[in-house]
């Protein structure tokens, strides 16, 4: 069997339409879209066309969306763009947030309360309310984690600081890093209720290199890139016209992926892994959970042996095992949602995508048994 | 294709020769790698002052896997003197080379082994 791959939440490949339709605009169509003659026009067109069909996913204006170099740095402008100037503000986050909201958080010089995900891997929205006060300028909060895949009360959130911004006069906004829900749920901002929302091309087929921010219209985002006047000098530089084509196409090309199939694979993994294999637990909640996402904690294996073990089989999965970090500590959204770090050690996750099929599932589930006797067999646990 | 582990390496960790207990260890060692989480147990049989047996119980990554399985086959025949003088080093060019972040995964094999013989000393006394 050829080799199999199970690290959707990692990357994945792009759509064949995608890259189709992507492929002209590296070569013939190279045209920069600051140039007013024919190649520049021919640009800039393909660029409006990429954010109508963003912006009509999201259920928002085209103004109000921007391209980026990746959701990192869509993360890094909605954050520091939106709290540069502002004196001393408060920002409500979670403690499982994707490290590109952490970091800018850490660094700007906002003070942020982070919010427990508990056992469930889920946030409380009577936590995020109880937080708030006079200086509080930001929420952001992840729609879906990459690691354990439990899902956030975004629409609740969204209504709740809707409801406090009605009695207050600083407003308060709302930033969700949507980059792992994208493609299993609806990501209209007004339902949502979110001021800002971060995508990301490569998690939905799209390429890698791109990103999209939205940013509600009144919004006032600083800009911490200064350069010209692209992207309304938000996001300043030659815009990499194939990749925001690609994103633009995989955003259209999202009807692809089939959530209930998605959602019974998934379940079947979890369902035979867990009654087959003894002392092994599912992490984060089963029900609000992403429909491609598995992690689970085999007692008495670590992961990383676990994944080279399956990787030797064709079968690529990842772990939050502090083995396979370059930091050699745990994944933190496991060690927060109240892993020992035992447990996040011995952690795998594995993710299925659109090309995962039932065939897979089954190799995946043939080989993960004796594995995981054989390490026990090792360690004597 | 590069591979994160040696061919070497990765042989070591799929088909180790010296895992498990020994019910006629005359020392054992026990110890945790408090960086990642690792454990690890080396028991030791010497007689007449040469570690005539070794074997091991880890709890850890491939790399963890692999040296712990190195560290048994070089020691055996070896005086317990000889054995405390493996060099990480040496253990390493067994499997070729260690990703750098891997390499730590040697020298708890090496404190596995000196926890084991001090044990087996202490017994002795």
């Amino acid at each position: 069997m050829k080799n199999i791959y199970f690290d959707y939440a990692a990357t994945t490949p792009i759509d064949e339409n995608v890259f189709k339709e992507m492929s002209p605009y590296l070569q013939e169509k190279f045209g920069n879209p600051s140039s007013l003659h024919f190649f520049g026009q021919e640009a800039v067109f393909a660029l409006d066309k990429a954010r109508e069909k963003v912006a009509t996913f999201l259920g928002a204006n085209e103004r109000e969306v921007i391209f980026t170099s990746s959701a990192t740095e869509a993360n890094n402008i909605a954050l520091l763009g939106l709290l540069q100037g502002k004196e001393n503000p408060h920002v409500i986050t979670s403690s499982i947030e994707h490290k590109s909201v952490l970091e800018p958080l850490n660094a700007s010089k906002a003070e942020i309360t982070h919010l427990p995900a508990y056992k469930t891997g889920i946030i409380k929205v009577e936590d995020i309310l109880r937080e708030i006060k006079e200086e509080t300028t930001l929420v952001s909060i992840m729609y879906a984690n990459s690691e354990i895949g439990t899902l956030q009360p975004i629409k609740e959130i969204g209504e709740a600081v809707k409801k406090i911004n009605e009695k207050r006069k600083n407003k308060i906004f709302f930033h969700t890093d949507a980059v792992q829900a994208v493609n299993y749920l609806p990501c209209r901002v007004d339902d949502l209720g979110v001021d800002m929302l971060t995508i990301s091309g490569h998690k939905i087929y799209g390429p890698k290199g791109v990103g999209a921010l939205y940013i509600r219209e009144g919004t006032k985002i600083s800009s911490i890139f200064h350069g010209a006047l692209q992207e309304r000098g938000i996001r300043p530089g030659t815009e990499n016209i194939a990749a925001i084509v690609g994103l633009g196409r995989a955003i259209e090309e999202l009807k692809k992926n089939n959530k209930k199939r998605t959602k019974e694979l998934r379940d079947k993994i979890i369902n035979t892994v867990l009654s087959e294999i003894p002392q092994t637990k599912l992490n984060g909640s089963r029900e609000n959970r992403l429909a491609n996402n598995v992690n689970i904690t085999f007692k008495g294996v670590e992961g990383e042996s676990v994944l080279m073990a399956l990787d030797q089989e064709g079968v690529a999965v990842s772990t939050g095992s502090a083995c396979a970090s370059h930091s050699l500590s745990p994944s933190y959204a496991l060690l927060a949602i109240g892993l020992s770090h035992k447990d996040a050690h011995g952690s795998l996750r594995i993710t299925l995508g659109r090309l995962t099929t039932e065939k897979e599932v089954d190799y995946l589930l043939e080989k993960l048994p004796p594995i995981i006797k054989k390490l026990r067999k090792i360690s004597g646990k | 294709m590069k591979n994160y582990y040696t061919k070497e390496a990765m042989q070591r960790f799929l088909n180790p020769k010296y895992f498990g207990e020994m019910s006629d260890a005359t020392g054992v060692g026990e110890v945790g790698n408090p960086r990642c989480g690792d454990v690890m147990k080396v028991y030791i049989k010497i007689d007449k002052g040469k570690i005539i047996n070794a074997s091991f119980q880890t709890l850890g990554c491939a790399a963890a896997i692999a040296t712990s399985d190195v560290i048994c086959e070089m020691v055996i025949g070896k005086t317990t003197k000889e054995a405390l003088s493996i060099t990480e080093q040496e253990m390493i060019e067994r499997l070729e080379k260690l990703p750098a972040v891997k390499v730590h995964c040697s020298s708890l094999a090496i404190e596995g082994l000196k926890k084991a013989i001090k044990d087996h000393e202490e017994k002795q006394a």
